[in-house]
C-alpha cells in the first residue's frame, strides 16, 4: 500500500518534471547580429556643450553625436529589435524600472526600450538644472516638461501606449536627447556595441522580427520558433 | 473727426512710438534666438519662471536655453508696458479717433501675443508658435505704423502735398489735369501701388511659410542651396526622404524631416523669387515715374522731385530683399546657425514693414489727393459765389 503511494508520487513527479522540462524547452531565444554596410555620415562635435561652462567642466574633450555606433567590422549598435504584432503581453507593471540618466549634459543611454506600464526613472547626475521634456507622438502618451534641479528627486514616467522612438529632450541644453521605444510585450531588446541582440524566452510560433534604427529605418524578417534558438541577422546599408 | 482732419504732431509721442517699435524689433530678435536655439520650452512654467515671479528670477540661473527664453519674457513684458502707455497716450492726446483705436488694437494685440506665448509653453503646442511668430510680425508693423502716423512727416502728408508744404509727399507735383482726374491715378502710379501691395502681401505669405518652417522644429528640410538635395526640384518620395534623414546628422534634437517640410521650403524659395521680381519691377516703375515727372515739372523747393522718395524707398526695399536672400542662403550654408537664422527673421520683419508702410503712404496719398481736390472745389465754388454776390446786389 505504502510502496504503491510512493510509486504514484514518483510517477506524478516525473510527469510534472517532463511537462516543466517540455515547457522550458519550447521557449527559445531569438538572436542575431546587426551590421551596417557602407560609410555612415560623420558624427558632429557637440560644440555648444563645451561653450556651456556648467557642462564643459564635465568633459575633457568635445563629445560627439552618436547616431551611428558602428564597430570595426560594421557591427551596428542601438538598433531596437522587437517582435512585430505581439501586443497585450506586457509585464511592465512588475518589471524592474528602466533608468535614463543625465550625465555630463548628455542622456545615457541615447536609445532605450521599455514596456507599457513599466516605470522609467529619469535621473539627474549633473550639478546643473535640466528640463526633462518628453515629446510622445502617440495619443494616450502624454507630453510633459518638468524641471529637474541638480540633486533633485528622480522623475518617473509610465506610458500606456506602444510607441517607437519617443523623444526625451532638454530645452536648456538642446543637444541633449534620448529615444525611448515602448512595447506592449517583453519581447524586445537593443543591439549592443558588438551588434548582437537577444530576445529571450520567446514562446513557439511564427513571428516577424523587426529591427529599427533611428536613422536607417526598419527591416523585418520572418522566423519560426520551435525547439531551439533562432537566428535572425540584419544588414543595414547606407544608400 | 474726419480722417483728413489736421492733427498736430507731438514729438514726444512720436519718439515714444519709435522706441516701442525698436523694442518690438529687439523682441522679435530674441524670439528668433529662442526658436533658433530650440529653447522655447527651456522654462517649463508660465507666467512664473522655475516657480519664481519672473521679475525676481535670479540672474545666475539664466543659463543655456533659459537665458534666451527668460530674456524674451522680460523684454515682452517691457514691450507690453510700453504699448499700454502708448495706447493711453494716443487715447488722451491724439486728436484723431482712428489713432485711438489703433492704440487699442496694439494693446489688445500685445496682450493676445503674450497669452499665446504663454499657452505655447503650457500646452506644448508647436502650432501655436506659428501664430505667435506671425502675430509678432503684424504687431511690429502696427507699432511702426503708429510711429509713422504720429510723425511730422505724416502730418504734412495730411495737410498738403504740393510745393507749398514741407512734407515730402510721394504724389507727383505739377500741373493738374484740366478734367480733374487725379494725378495719383496715373497708370504708372497705379502700377507702382499695385506692385507694392502685391509684394507686401507676398512678403506676408512668405513670413507665414517661414514661421511654419521654423516651428516644425525639424531643422533644415533642404540642406543645400541653390540646388535642393542636389536637384533643381527635390525628390520627395518616401525612399528619398528616408535617405535624407539617414544622411542628416544634427547636434540638436530635431524632428525627422518630412516630404511636406521639403515642399514648404521649396514654396519659400519660389515665393522669395516672386517677391524679388515684384520689387525689381517696382524699382523700374518708380524710376519711370521719376523720369515722367522730370519731363513735365520742375523740382519742388524742398525735396526736389517727389518721386525720388519712391525711387529711394524702392531701392532700399530691393536692397533689403537682396540682403534677405543672402541671409536665407547663409542660413542653409551655415546649417541654420542661430545668429544667421535670427538675422533672417529680423530682416524679414523689416521687409514686411517697409512694404506695409509704403502701402499706408500710398493709401494716404490717395485719400489726401481726394481731400485736396474736394477742398479746392469747395474753395473755387465759394470764390465764385462771393464774386457773384455784389453783382446781384447792384442789380437790386
Amino acid at each position: 500500500m505504502k510502496s504503491g503511494r510512493v510509486l504514484e508520487k514518483t510517477v506524478l513527479f516525473i510527469v510534472a518534471g517532463l511537462i516543466g522540462a517540455g515547457s522550458i524547452a519550447s521557449a527559445a531565444d531569438i538572436t542575431g547580429v546587426i551590421t551596417l554596410k557602407g560609410t555612415p555620415p560623420a558624427e558632429k562635435e557637440i560644440t555648444p556643450l563645451m561653450e556651456n561652462p556648467d557642462c564643459a567642466k564635465m568633459h575633457t574633450t568635445t563629445p560627439t553625436t552618436h547616431f551611428y555606433v558602428v564597430g570595426a567590422k560594421g557591427e551596428l549598435a542601438d538598433v531596437v529589435v522587437s517582435l512585430k504584432g505581439v501586443t497585450g503581453k506586457s509585464t511592465g507593471a512588475s518589471a524592474p524600472p528602466a533608468v535614463l540618466d543625465q550625465k555630463g549634459c548628455l542622456y545615457t543611454p541615447t536609445i532605450l526600450a521599455i514596456q507599457t506600464g513599466q516605470k522609467l526613472v529619469v535621473k539627474n547626475s549633473d550639478p546643473c538644472v535640466h528640463n526633462v521634456h518628453a515629446t510622445p507622438a502617440v495619443p494616450g502618451n502624454p507630453e510633459s516638461n518638468q524641471v529637474q534641479m541638480p540633486g533633485g528627486a528622480d522623475l518617473n514616467f509610465v506610458y500606456a501606449q506602444p510607441e517607437m522612438f519617443l523623444r526625451f529632450k532638454c530645452d536648456v541644453h538642446p543637444w541633449m536627447f534620448a529615444w525611448v521605444s515602448v512595447f506592449d510585450s517583453p519581447c524586445f531588446c537593443v543591439s549592443g556595441s558588438d551588434g548582437k541582440f537577444v530576445i529571450k524566452n520567446v514562446p513557439p510560433g511564427k513571428y516577424t522580427v523587426e529591427a529599427a534604427h533611428r536613422k536607417l529605418g526598419t527591416q523585418t524578417q520572418d522566423v519560426e520558433v520551435k525547439d531551439g534558438d533562432v537566428t535572425a541577422n540584419f544588414a543595414f546599408a547606407i544608400k | 473727426m474726419k480722417a483728413n482732419a489736421v492733427s498736430k504732431s507731438n514729438p514726444w509721442l512720436y519718439w515714444f512710438a519709435v522706441l516701442t517699435a525698436l523694442a518690438t524689433l529687439a523682441l522679435i530678435g530674441i524670439g528668433g534666438l529662442v526658436t533658433s536655439h530650440e529653447a522655447g520650452l527651456s522654462v517649463p512654467d508660465w507666467p512664473t519662471t522655475y516657480g519664481y515671479n519672473m521679475f525676481l528670477f535670479p540672474i545666475n540661473k539664466w543659463l543655456g536655453g533659459i537665458f534666451y527664453e527668460h530674456s524674451h519674457r522680460l523684454l515682452a513684458a517691457l514691450v507690453g508696458l510700453m504699448t499700454t502707455i502708448l495706447a493711453v497716450w494716443l487715447w488722451l492726446k491724439d486728436s484723431r479717433p482712428w489713432m485711438h483705436w489703433l492704440g487699442v488694437a496694439a494693446f489688445l494685440l500685445v496682450v493676445a501675443q503674450g497669452v499665446l506665448g504663454g499657452l505655447r509653453v503650457t500646452l506644448h503646442m508647436d502650432s501655436l508658435g506659428i501664430y505667435h511668430a506671425t502675430i509678432a510680425q503684424l504687431f511690429f508693423v502696427l507699432t511702426c505704423a503708429i510711429a509713422l502716423f504720429t510723425s511730422r512727416w505724416w502730418m504734412n502728408l495730411q495737410t498738403g502735398r504740393t510745393g507749398s508744404s514741407p512734407g515730402r509727399s510721394l504724389a507727383k507735383p505739377g500741373p493738374q489735369p484740366a478734367d480733374g482726374a487725379m494725378e495719383t491715378s496715373r497708370p504708372a502710379d497705379k502700377s507702382l501701388r499695385t506692385l507694392v501691395l502685391t509684394a507686401t502681401l507676398l512678403v506676408f505669405v512668405q513670413l507665414i511659410i517661414a514661421a511654419a518652417m521654423r516651428h516644425q522644429h525639424a531643422g533644415l528640410a533642404i540642406s543645400d542651396f541653390p540646388l535642393a538635395h542636389g536637384k533643381f526640384w527635390p525628390d520627395t518620395g518616401a525612399e528619398a526622404v528616408a535617405r535624407y534623414n539617414a544622411e542628416r546628422v544634427s547636434i540638436n534634437a530635431e524632428n525627422p524631416i518630412t516630404a511636406f517640410q521639403i515642399e514648404l521650403q521649396m514654396a519659400h524659395r519660389v515665393v522669395a523669387l516672386a517677391i524679388l521680381i515684384c520689387v525689381g519691377i517696382a524699382v523700374f516703375c518708380s524710376r519711370r515715374c521719376q523720369s515722367a515727372e522730370r519731363a513735365v515739372a520742375p523740382p519742388t523747393h524742398v525735396s526736389g522731385y517727389e518721386s525720388t522718395v519712391a525711387v529711394r524707398l524702392s531701392l532700399f526695399w530691393l536692397g533689403l530683399i537682396l540682403l534677405q536672400v543672402g541671409l536665407g542662403a547663409a542660413t542653409i550654408w551655415t546649417n541654420k546657425a542661430a545668429d544667421v537664422a535670427t538675422a533672417h527673421v529680423l530682416v524679414g520683419a523689416l521687409v514686411l514693414t517697409i512694404g506695409a508702410l509704403w502701402c499706408a503712404i500710398a493709401f494716404r496719398q490717395t485719400v489726401a489727393a481726394v481731400y485736396d481736390r474736394r477742398t479746392e472745389a469747395r474753395r473755387s465754388q465759394s470764390a465764385a459765389t462771393i464774386g457773384a454776390q455784389p453783382a446781384v446786389t447792384a442789380n437790386k
